[in-house]
C-alpha cells in the first residue's frame, strides 16, 4: 500500500497535500482500492466553501457511492476536470492524476486533526485487525 | 456463511471475496470492469457453484410438474433448456429458473442460491407421491464460461462435440471421468457454457479449464454488470414473491395455454392491467442509479429502482425499475434521486448492450 510521506490524511482516508496556504485533495491507495473501478467523480463547485470533515465531493465505484471529506476547512480554488473524461484515473494514480480539488486552507491549526503517514499507516494495521 | 469447493482457488488468485445470498463469493479478481470487457471480447470463467440443482423424475403431466412453471415442460424436446418462473398462488414469483429436459420423463431445475431451501420446499410440497425429487445441490456444482471465446476453448479442452451445442440446448459429455451436463446457456449475454460436474472435481474443472491462457477467472461483480446491460433480472433484488412476471416484463416466458400454478391470479392482472411495469432506463451522464433510489416524474415519485450500475460497455450508468405503468414508455425522461444525488435518464429498450454473441 502506498502512503507518501509528504501527505497528511484523514480516518476517512483522504490525503492532502498542503503547499504554503492550498491544499491538493484525493483519496488513498487504500480507499482506491476498496472502492474498486471509479466511474464518476462528482467534483466540487469551484469557490465552494467547506469545513473540515464535511463532505467536498462525491466517487461511484462499479459497486458504490461514497462520500468524499474535506481533510481541512476552506474554499475550493480549483477542480480536476480531468476526472470527468478519466475518473478511473483516481484508481491508477490516486496520489497524482487522480487529485481531486484543491483548496484555499482557512485554518493550518487543523492539521493537527490529521495523520502524517506513520500514523496513517498504523491507523490502516488497526482497522485490518 | 457456506463456501463452495473452489474458495482456496480464489485465494489463490487474491479475489475479492464477499457475502453473496449467504455464500462467501468471489466479486472480482483484476477488477470489475476489466473481468467484464474481457468477458465479452474473450472469455471468463465464473464460479456458480453456489447455485441449486433438483433433480425430478416422473410423469410431468400426473406428478404435477406440468403445472409447476410458468412454461411447459412437456412440450420441451429432450437436451432443452428453457427459462421461465416458479410463481406463488397469487402469481408472484418464487424464483425464476432453467428445466432441462434430460428424457421422457427427468429433469433438471436449476434455481437460485438463495432459493434452494424454499423453492425444494415448494416444490416437494405440490408434487404428488409418485414423483421423485432429489436435491443435488449439494454434489453436483457448476461453472459457466461466458464469451466469444467460450466455443474454441471448449472444443480444445473438453470435447469437439460441445461446438455442436445450440443456444439453449445441452448434451452429456465426458469430463474428468464422469459424464455430465454441458448447456450453452448463460445470463450475460454472450456465446457460453455451463458445466455440471460433481462437487469434489470442481477444482479440477476449474483448473483445467484455467490452463487456456485465453481464458481468465472472473467474479460476480462482472457478472452483475454483464447481466444488468442484458436487462436481466435478479431474483431478489427485480423480482421476488411479491412481483409478477407481468409486472416484470416476463410475459414471454409465460405458456398460458395449459393450467399452472398462479394463473388465475396473473389472468385476472391481466384483464385488470398492472399498475407498475419494471422497466430498463439508461443515464444521461456515468452517474450510477442503485438500487433503492426512487424514479422521480415532474417532482413526483413514480417509482423505485431496484437494480442500477455504471454499464462499462455502454460508459453511462443504467439500471432497472418498477415505474408506473402510465410512465412506462421508451424515450419517457425520468430523474433518478436519493438525498442530494439527482440523475437524469430516460426510459430505455432493453437489452442495453445489443452486440451480444450469445445466439451466435
Amino acid at each position: 500500500m502506498n502512503i507518501p510521506d509528504d501527505l497528511l490524511y484523514t480516518k476517512e482516508h483522504e490525503w492532502i497535500k498542503i503547499e504554503g496556504n492550498k491544499g491538493a485533495v484525493g483519496i488513498t491507495d487504500y480507499a482506491q482500492s476498496h472502492l474498486g473501478d471509479v466511474t464518476y467523480v462528482e467534483l466540487p463547485e469551484k469557490g465552494k466553501s467547506v469545513k473540515q470533515s464535511e463532505a467536498l465531493a462525491a466517487i461511484d465505484s462499479v459497486k458504490a457511492a461514497s462520500d468524499i471529506y474535506a481533510p481541512m476547512s476552506g474554499t475550493v480554488s480549483e477542480v480536476n476536470e480531468g476526472l470527468e473524461s478519466a475518473p478511473e484515473s483516481v484508481n491508477k494514480d490516486p496520489y497524482g492524476a487522480g487529485w481531486i480539488a484543491k483548496i484555499d486552507i482557512k485554518d493550518a491549526e487543523e492539521k493537527k486533526n490529521l495523520m502524517d503517514s506513520k500514523a496513517y499507516k498504523q491507523y490502516l494495521e488497526s482497522i485490518k485487525e | 456463511m457456506q463456501t463452495t469447493p473452489l474458495i482456496n482457488e480464489h485465494l489463490k488468485l487474491k479475489a475479492k471475496m464477499a457475502p453473496f445470498a449467504g455464500w462467501n463469493m468471489p466479486i472480482q479478481y483484476e477488477g470489475i470492469i476489466a473481468e467484464h470487457n474481457y468477458t465479452r471480447q474473450a472469455a471468463s470463467l465464473f464460479d456458480i457453484c453456489h447455485m441449486g440443482e433438483f433433480y425430478v423424475k416422473g410423469d410431468a403431466l400426473n406428478i404435477g410438474l406440468e403445472n409447476m412453471f410458468s412454461f411447459s415442460v412437456t412440450n420441451m424436446p429432450i437436451g432443452k433448456c428453457r427459462y421461465g418462473a416458479m410463481l406463488n398462488e397469487n402469481g408472484g414469483i418464487v424464483d425464476d429458473l432453467v428445466a432441462y429436459r434430460i428424457a421422457k420423463n427427468e429433469w433438471l431445475i436449476v434455481v437460485n442460491a438463495g432459493t434452494i431451501e424454499k423453492d425444494f420446499a415448494h416444490i416437494k410440497f405440490r408434487l404428488k407421491k409418485e414423483s421423485y425429487i432429489e436435491n443435488r445441490s449439494p454434489t453436483l456444482t457448476k461453472l459457466d464460461l461466458q464469451g466469444p471465446l467460450s466455443r474454441d476453448i471448449m472444443a480444445k479442452l473438453i470435447n469437439p462435440g460441445v461446438a455442436n451445442l445450440k443456444y439453449y440446448t445441452f448434451n452429456h459429455f465426458d469430463i474428468l471421468g464422469e459424464r455430465n451436463i454441458i448447456s450453452r446457456t448463460g445470463y450475460t449475454g454472450e456465446l457460453g457454457y455451463e458445466l455440471y460436474i460433481s462437487t469434489g472435481k470442481a477444482v479440477e474443472l476449474w483448473n483445467l479449464l484455467l490452463k487456456d491462457k485465453r481464458l481468465k477467472p472472473a467474479g460476480l461483480g462482472a457478472r452483475d454488470t454483464l447481466r444488468l446491460e442484458m436487462g436481466y433480472s435478479l431474483y431478489g433484488q427485480d423480482v421476488d414473491d411479491n412481483t409478477t412476471p407481468l409486472e416484470a416484463g416476463l410475459e414471454k416466458f409465460i405458456n398460458f395455454d395449459r393450467d399452472f400454478i398462479g394463473k388465475d391470479a396473473l389472468l385476472r392482472q391481466r384483464k385488470i392491467g398492472v399498475k407498475r411495469l419494471l422497466v430498463g432506463f439508461k443515464a444521461d451522464s456515468r452517474k450510477s442509479p442503485r438500487h433503492g433510489h426512487s424514479i422521480t416524474k415532474d417532482g413526483r415519485s413514480v417509482g423505485i429502482v431496484t437494480s442500477g450500475s455504471f454499464a462499462p460497455s455502454l460508459s453511462c450508468g443504467i439500471g432497472l425499475g418498477y415505474i408506473e405503468t402510465a410512465h412506462a414508455k421508451t424515450g419517457e425522461n425520468i430523474l433518478i434521486k436519493s438525498g442530494d444525488v439527482e440523475i437524469n435518464a430516460a426510459i430505455t429498450a432493453k437489452p442495453f448492450y445489443t452486440k451480444g454473441t450469445a445466439r451466435s
